[in-house]
């Protein structure tokens, strides 16, 4: 289809690149009710006994893998189509991702219709899955093309959206429910279906408006630095050669500590404030808790990724890996003398560079690896994120128990958790100081490109097809 | 090209498009913030 081509997308002169950002939140926006799926947990346990649960409902714990599957099929495919995703151009990715993400929801509307949960595995974890691993990557490289002087606010404003994504997901589904819900009926799998037909015409309007840069373009009065800057590279590493780099793996392990150390908090907040301070925050001033930090989390994606720009990437993680290790050591202190503020302004601060560490990292790999094939690399480190989705949430849960069982109360069932969190960032503070510029063996040579080309049109033993 | 929308880009074509990212957006904000008043009281 050539309108999805990516020739169909190049700017024509005259188009502002602040249409851009529009066009990658489009996707963005919809991808990030992914952090709200758990408000659908509950009313599944009860689609036969309506008022409770009857034997032959789902379970919890059977329902907790539909977005375990969802996040290792997100890095997944995000590893394995970006190179496509960056030579088919953004829109193809978008509209793709589109057809992924709201065709999961329609899978699943049937599979509650039916109860038949693999459906829903099928239709929201793996369709849904690889729709969110291409959506996310999808306007990356397309922005930081449109924005070299800010490469890091540009990627922040669409990584911001997938953090901003579930404020809009979670008050959207719980309406949607209530108006199709009856005393003999769950309205699940009517708003899996409108959620999905919302999502597929909101991300096909990001991927009609996106438009790319024609080669060479520059912003107007933008003049590229003269003087080399050492950890700004101008060359490009090919997709595959990134991998070979310690770069690539240092900015993994950087990506994956600083995630684990935040998401672990994250999934276990609520139940953490109460329990560290039991009488004085309640289930609803928890619930309050919770938002108030994803909201922390959305805007340290856009606060910390803009001001990357100024102070640089490595200096950015060094604020994280510094700060952090202070703030979770101080957690265990508010508790111990009752401080709800202190406790709340700490993990504030932890999850704004929670995601922050999200949304500047596009850019720090752009500052390494050139940005021709970003996008791409992008992909392959977000596998950083599904490990560290899988390693926090079971560090916090099976230390705070393994504590419990030795007798250490409630309260302070977390302190040696924070510490460790802690001792992460500080391997973390460590992996970014030995990040240095990528060796110029991996740079791509001009005839490059055309060798690989010929290369992949021989192996393929088919030239009009490739 | 230009990054002003002289010629391609008009004024009204940027409102529709970040008001219609930020409209919803916003009002999920207004919303969490409401929740999260709970906190405080």
């Amino acid at each position: 289809m050539s309108f999805l081509a990516r020739a169909r997308t190049v700017a024509r002169p005259g188009f502002s690149r602040w249409m851009v950002p529009p066009a990658a939140l489009c996707i963005h926006l919809c991808i990030g009710q992914a952090y709200a799926f758990s408000v659908f947990n509950l009313p599944m346990t009860k689609l036969i006994g309506i008022s409770k649960s009857a034997p032959d409902d789902w379970k919890l714990t059977e329902l907790g893998w539909i977005f375990s599957i969802a996040i290792f099929f997100l890095g997944a495919s995000a590893a394995v189509f970006g190179r496509w995703v960056e030579e088919g151009g953004p829109r193809r990715a978008m509209f793709t991702a589109g057809v992924c993400w709201a065709g999961g929801f329609v899978l699943s509307a049937i599979g509650v219709y039916v109860h038949q949960l693999w459906m829903i595995y099928l239709g929201y974890g793996v369709f849904g899955g690889i729709g969110l691993g291409l959506g996310y990557i999808s306007p990356v490289s397309t922005l930081i093309k449109w924005f070299p002087d800010r490469p890091g606010m540009a990627t922040g404003m669409a990584i911001m959206g997938f953090g901003g994504g579930a404020f809009i997901a979670s008050p959207l589904s719980v309406w949607l429910m209530q108006r199709f819900s009856s005393p003999t009926h769950i309205g699940v799998a009517e708003t899996f279906l409108c959620l999905g037909a919302i999502y597929l015409c909101f991300m096909w309007v990001g991927a009609t408006i996106v438009r790319v840069p024609p080669d060479n373009w520059v912003p107007a009065g933008y003049k590229p630095p003269v003087a080399p800057q050492k950890l700004i590279t101008k060359n490009d590493v090919y997709v595959y050669d990134a991998l070979k780099t310690p770069q690539f793996w240092l900015i993994w392990w950087v990506l994956c500590l600083n995630v684990t150390a935040g998401i672990g908090v994250l999934g276990q907040a609520s139940a953490m404030s109460q329990e560290m301070f039991p009488g004085k925050v309640t289930a609803v001033a928890a619930a309050g808790f919770v938002g108030l930090i994803s909201l922390f989390n959305m805007g340290g994606r856009f606060f910390w990724a803009s001001i990357s720009d100024m102070i640089g990437r490595k200096n950015t993680y060094f604020c994280f890996f510094t700060l952090g290790p202070v703030l979770y050591i101080l957690v265990p202190w508010t508790g111990s003398i009752g401080s709800v503020t202190l406790f709340v302004v700490c993990f504030a601060i932890i999850l704004s560079m929670y995601g922050g560490g999200f949304s500047t990292v596009p850019a720090y790999l752009k500052d390494m690896f050139g940005t021709r094939y970003v996008g791409a690399i992008h992909g392959m480190l977000l596998t950083a994120w599904s490990a560290a989705g899988v390693l926090g949430p079971v560090l916090v849960n099976y230390i705070r128990e393994y504590q419990i069982g030795n007798g250490v109360p409630k309260a302070q069932a977390y302190n040696t958790t924070m510490y460790i969190m802690a001792g992460l960032l500080v391997v973390g503070f460590i992996c970014n100081a030995c990040i240095k510029a990528v060796h110029h063996r991996f740079h791509m040579r001009p005839d490059h490109e055309a060798e690989r080309a010929a290369a992949e049109v021989a192996a393929a033993g088919d030239p009009a097809g490739a | 090209m230009s990054n002003n929308g002289q010629n391609g880009t008009t004024p009204l074509q940027l409102v529709i498009a970040w008001g219609f990212v930020g409209i919803p957006l916003a009002w999920g904000v207004l919303q969490t913030l409401v929740n999260a008043m709970a906190l405080f009281r």
